[in-house]
């Protein structure tokens, strides 16, 4: 048994290191901080160096969703759609002051942070944030990954579902 | 030979409650029973082919409350006319330019969203900014400025 236990938290180990080095972003770009997204990806700052660069436009093949910019309430409705058609494991990045907490938009129109609608994993502060925020934010996510549990034997409990 | 706003003013100035200059631009106070009169003028006799914006200004403590407000472009002189008109919160109902300028539709859509404003005889006036299921007029000044109408139900 003890030959097991050892096993699997190798196995969470081995795992861990596969899926953080394979970040697979959708970016949900609804405002003014997809400048910055464009730039924290492209050339100078290259998220490519980190595994998470290449991003996949469609929620069926990503894994990272990154939401950039204020979410509407009429867009809520598309984005909680896009977490749920995503496969897990999957993870949420809220990029930038609106998708974190509504940003400066306290009205009627602007959901007051993802959050209300969708579990996030990683909040990125700044209007816009800075590129090196970007990837601190990247480099945390990517050790929450690598010291998580990875449960995907037969044997192991599956994660609890989030909504 | 008069000026462009003032061939405007000789001729419907007596259209108007009154007519002004607003920094430079031609203003003339209507009554809403002549909106349509005087914007055909505008548009057939001085060139005022653009029919940039219409929105409103809500005065609460005011009788009557809302101002509903008109732009024209005249291309031809460069020269900008605005229109304005007051309305009362209870009558809130003003015709419809959608006989004179086909974009009128979803701009009076727009004001009818935001303000509550009823645009006579403008066959679609369902929402175009907010949603169904929207309650109130969010520009309005006794919209609470936090007050929210999620269509996605907030996770607790």
């Amino acid at each position: 048994m003890a030959v097991m236990d050892y096993l699997t938290t190798r196995k969470d180990d081995l795992v861990g290191w596969v899926r953080k080095f394979s970040l697979f972003p959708y970016p949900f770009v609804t405002a003014c901080c997809g400048m910055e997204f464009m730039s924290v990806s492209s050339t100078l700052y290259d998220t490519d160096r980190f595994g998470a660069a290449l991003p996949r436009f469609t929620p069926r093949q990503s894994d990272l969703l990154m939401v950039v910019g204020t979410v509407s309430h009429k867009q809520a409705q598309v984005i909680r759609k896009i977490y749920d058609q995503m496969c897990e494991p999957k993870w949420v990045m809220a990029f930038g002051a609106c998708a974190t907490s509504g940003g400066f938009y306290r009205n009627y129109a602007v959901v007051q942070g993802v959050d209300k609608v969708i579990p996030v994993d990683i909040y990125v502060p700044g209007c816009p944030p800075r590129p090196e925020m970007v990837i601190d934010a990247i480099m945390m996510l990517q050790d929450r990954i690598a010291n998580d549990k990875h449960p995907i034997l037969p044997s192991e409990q599956p994660p609890p579902e989030r909504s | 030979m008069p000026t462009f706003y003032e061939a405007i003013v000789d001729r419907l100035g007596p259209r108007c409650l009154r007519t002004w200059d607003s920094h430079g631009m031609l203003v003339l106070d209507i009554d809403a029973s002549q909106l349509l009169v005087v914007v055909e003028a505008l548009k057939a006799d001085f060139g005022c082919a653009l029919f940039l914006d219409v929105t409103a200004v809500d005065y609460p403590a005011r009788q009557p409350r809302f101002d509903v407000v008109y732009h024209f472009l005249a291309p031809a002189q460069m020269q900008r006319v605005r229109l304005k008109l007051q309305v009362d919160e209870h009558a809130a109902e003003v015709p419809t330019l959608t006989g004179l300028f086909g974009s009128a539709r979803y701009m009076e859509r727009e004001v009818h969203d935001m303000y509550g404003i009823r645009f006579a005889g403008n066959a679609d006036l369902r929402p175009i900014l907010l949603y169904e299921g929207f309650e109130g007029h969010p520009l309005r000044k006794d919209y609470a400025m936090e007050h929210e109408q999620p269509i996605v139900p907030y996770r607790t």
